[in-house]
């Protein structure tokens, strides 16, 4: 029996098994897929938003702003990739400024700091390329961009060096209650625990309608995005949103904490949980909406499309409470933007619910820190050197478009909750995340994965499951 | 620091014949720095023949081929170092560079050769629409893992894209029992040699379908299907023409791109045509000294060219390092001119006080054209008019300028290459483009 098992290890299960692991606990997180990062968490636009989007009083509200002011801590503890890089919203029509006078006052009430108007000339003169039709910017310098593969795969060691369990491709078919706690019946057997956390994403709905008659749903709503290449990449130095209108939010255009130039996302309410399909429709109005705030796109560039869901609740907003008439069941429901910002405050507040209700006690050895992957490109030549001295792994460069060595790679496998398939090392270290696309590096990787692995190539897999990269023999079936 | 008079960025065919024409022509300090674990790049994984017919008047495997050029670089002996990725070239041809051995290094040289090739255009480029699972390879991965290491990437085939290495995958994977079943083409023109359209998909009766694209693709973990449909003459899919096809591999061969980050950073002036290096009549760029060739200055048919342009380009480097080239300043810096259905021309300019009796320009087009002219105009006055019975962008096309016909032009600034219709019968294939 766990005291605590966590369904998702996406960035909002990750954020609450790490703040969890400050107490004394046993502690599991249970995750369908291979990896942590697999779901909502992984296709998403990265921003730490500022906070002035979200309904004064909401949840969204609340923790978007806290998050936000907790994330440079956060980044230097787990060693993440933050940037405090701004954001403007974009006005282009005379007529709704008011509307930007009106996200200005809710920001301030919200607490968020440091917001101010710039006129077309200020707008202009920081960000040379937005459009000529500019009129006004709301400008939020607590904005920012993440990596958000790194975050979540920094909060799940995290926890797991500080005596988390994780249970990948396992999937929950079923809840009972118990006179004590709960009984997940997963496809690997049983599981039992005295309280359970619901950060399942997408299926948060049918995670908690399965011990509640308070019924939630959930809507996928799928996003389609572009990513330029990194010659692209600073084009704008802020994140570039357009003003929320009648049409949404609209399609923002961003640099990534990597260099590259993001654009998206669409909004399509879907009804396949893992319909995280583009469409040829959802591209073209990425193409055609993100020049309106962004001039001289340079859209040769594209390197790759892709498409992410977000969990929307009806309610509009986070849900992250104890299920009324589920007692120890805490739903961690709806988390769409600002999820990423609000991740670390969400862990947090579910951490504190459970250990008032739990009467937990700290932990004397918690671990607050963690390393992520060596990057040899930060350091000086002499350094470097030493390194690769030390182990020749790091001479050698596996991925020529992101310049990602074999060293990067192994520590990405050997690692705790290393990768396991290429979409793993390639969140992990970038390689393959390039211009080709891991065109010259996928045969390389799979070569290291098998080996380090000790499995065959044939059952390397691209991210898990089925998605094996190679068939055969050649020949083999002639 | 190590100085070399040449080092030469890339060991496939150009760097091969670069390093060797280098030597040839006087220069003992020659050093080339390959990325990959052997010499050759990537003619290593062509195991099919038809190389070397213009070199040797025979069909040689991509890897006999290279051996050819591997054997000169070993008897010559030629410095190379192998499994070493060059990180960056300032401007002053400081190269520096990483392996295993040696960690990061840095070698002086007085000429860099730039011979670093090409890469494959990705899904993200066409912005094709649907799922991403395993399954979508390029065609040239594909061809590593088919003949370097012998893995079947799949059973069941369609190919987007009618370039060369789609067009030999097609036969390669039917030779290794997969099942092809179509190669699409966004264009209404194939993009790959009529040879290999004929031996590798019209010997093995798979169908090629022009103006045709992928718009959707279907499978969470591997690829299950792929839809096609036809395009109208804007690159748009017309409703109604949707074809679902079951697959289980995707592969592309969607066109190729020269590698030229390196380039790029140390400043070399690129053409948006081709993405490689501007380069004058003798294959220098706009950096003295720096020197461009093969694929990584626009991409070629056949390997050849490759060879004959990097002879040439290793030969200029040499005469840069011996001090022959004519002073700065000496002849007319001539612009070559693409117009009128040529797309680009490499050279872009040509100075007749360096340049050779006979200079090789090549060039593609942008259309199929039937019936046609080549022509070439000093100025206003046309000097070459040239019958073609058919040119199509798939086919690198060529003209030869004579040194002693410039001349005859003290004051040629402008030499223009076109393609010119029959005034009688000649024809535009298509207007797509």
């Amino acid at each position: 029996m766990y005291d605590i098992i966590i369904i998702g290890a996406g960035v909002s299960g990750a954020g609450i098994a790490r703040e969890l692991s400050r107490y004394q606990a046993k502690i599991c997180v249970i995750e369908k897929e291979e990896d942590v990062c697999c779901g909502t968490s992984k296709a998403n636009s990265a921003i730490v938003h500022a906070g002035y989007d979200a309904a004064p009083g909401s949840l969204k509200a609340k923790l978007n702003v806290r998050g936000n002011q907790m994330m440079e801590n956060l980044s230097k503890e787990l060693d993440f990739a933050f940037q405090r890089n701004g954001s403007l919203v974009i006005c282009r029509d005379e007529e709704e400024l008011p509307a930007l006078q009106t996200l200005y006052e809710r920001g301030l009430t919200n607490k968020v700091s440091g917001l101010c108007i710039w006129n077309r000339e200020e707008a202009l003169a920081m960000e040379p390329n937005l459009t000529d039709d500019v009129c006004a910017a709301l400008y939020a310098p607590t904005a920012g961009i993440v990596c958000p593969f790194e975050l979540n795969i920094a909060l799940a060691e995290n926890a797991y060096m500080n005596g988390v369990e994780f249970k990948f491709d396992t999937t929950v078919k079923e809840i009972k209650k118990r006179e004590e706690g709960y009984e997940l019946h997963t496809d690997k057997g049983v599981f039992r625990a005295k309280y359970v956390v619901n950060a399942a994403g997408v299926y948060a709905d049918e995670m908690h309608n399965m011990v509640s008659e308070r019924k939630i749903h959930i809507t996928p709503r799928r996003g389609d995005y572009c990513l330029l290449d990194k010659s692209a990449g600073s084009h704008v130095k802020r994140t570039i949103f357009a003003l929320p209108g009648r049409l949404g939010k609209g399609i923002l255009v961003t640099p990534t904490v990597h260099g590259n130039l993001l654009i998206g996302p669409t909004a399509m309410d879907v009804e396949d949980k893992e319909g995280v399909n583009t469409t040829r429709e959802g591209l073209e109005q990425v193409l055609d909406k993100a020049g309106l705030n962004v001039k001289n796109l340079p859209m040769r560039q594209v390197i790759t499309s892709f498409a992410g869901l977000r969990a929307h609740e009806d309610g509009d907003d986070f849900i992250i409470e104890e299920v009324e008439d589920a007692k120890g069941f805490i739903d961690c429901a709806g988390i769409e933007s600002p999820g990423i910002a609000s991740c670390p405050a969400i862990g947090e507040m579910v951490a504190q619910m459970i250990r008032d209700k739990m009467g937990l006690q700290e932990k004397k050895d918690f671990i607050p820190t963690r390393k992520g992957i060596l990057k040899p490109d930060t350091l000086s030549r002499e350094e470097r050197n030493a390194l690769i001295q030390k182990n020749p792994a790091y001479g050698s460069i596996v991925c020529r478009c992101e310049m990602i060595t074999e060293g990067e790679i192994m520590d990405a496998i050997r690692r705790p909750l290393g990768a396991k398939s290429l979409d793993g090392i390639k969140r992990r270290t970038r390689a393959g995340m390039g211009r080709c696309q891991s065109g010259f590096c996928s045969p390389r990787v799979m070569e290291i994965l098998a080996g380090e692995r000790k499995i065959s190539t044939f059952d390397v897999t691209k991210c898990g499951g089925e998605s094996q990269i190679v068939v055969g023999n050649n020949k083999d079936i002639l | 620091m190590n100085k070399y008079d040449i080092v030469i960025i890339g060991g496939g065919p150009a760097g091969l014949a670069a390093a060797i024409s280098a030597k040839k022509n006087g220069i003992d300090r020659v050093l080339i720095l390959e990325r990959d674990k052997e010499l050759g790049g990537i003619l290593n994984q062509c195991i099919h023949n038809g190389f070397g017919l213009h070199t040797f008047q025979e069909e040689l495997t991509g890897p006999e081929y290279a051996e050819r050029f591997i054997s000169q670089v070993k008897e010559l002996d030629i410095d190379y170092k192998l499994n070493t990725m060059v990180m960056e070239i300032d401007r002053e041809k400081k190269v520096t560079a990483m392996n295993r051995e040696d960690g990061l290094f840095d070698v002086q040289a007085k000429a860099v050769i730039l011979a670093m090739g090409c890469r494959e255009r990705a899904r993200g480029a066409l912005n094709i629409p649907g799922f991403r699972p395993a399954g979508i390879y390029s065609a040239g991965t594909a061809q590593r893992l088919v003949n370097m290491e012998g893995y079947m990437p799949g059973r069941e085939v369609v190919i987007l894209g009618s370039g060369d290495i789609g067009l030999i995958m097609a036969r390669r994977m039917t030779l290794e029992g997969a099942k092809v079943k179509v190669a699409a083409e966004l264009m209404p023109y194939s993009g790959g040699l009529k040879r290999n359209i004929v031996q590798c998909l019209d010997d093995y009766g798979i169908p090629l379908k022009l103006s045709h694209t992928v718009i959707d693709i279907k499978g969470k973990e591997r690829v299950e299907g792929v839809t096609l449909a036809e395009v109208d003459g804007k690159g748009k899919p017309i409703p109604g023409t949707e074809e679902f096809y079951s697959c289980d591999t995707l592969l592309l061969s969607v066109g190729l791109i020269p590698e030229n980050e390196i380039s790029g950073n140390m400043g070399v002036e690129m053409n948006p045509v081709t993405s490689g290096p501007k380069v004058n009549e003798s294959f220098e760029t706009n950096i003295k000294g720096v020197f461009a060739c093969g694929n990584v200055l626009h991409v070629h048919d056949l390997v050849d060219f490759v060879s004959q342009e990097a002879a040439a380009a290793g030969k200029n480097a040499a005469a840069y390092v011996k001090k022959e080239h004519t002073e700065d300043g000496a002849g007319r810096e001539i612009s070559l001119i693409p117009a009128e259905g040529v797309r680009y021309t490499v050279p872009s300019t040509v100075n007749a006080a360096r340049m050779d009796e006979k200079l090789t320009v090549r060039f593609r087009v942008g259309n199929v054209y039937k019936n046609c002219y080549v022509s070439v105009y000093f100025g206003e006055e046309r000097v070459i008019h040239r019958k073609r019975q058919v040119m199509a962008p798939g086919e690198m096309e060529e003209v030869n300028l004579s040194r002693a016909q410039i001349l005859q032009y003290p004051n040629l600034e402008n030499i223009t290459v076109k393609v010119e219709e029959d005034e009688t019968n000649g024809s535009k294939e298509s207007d797509l483009h």
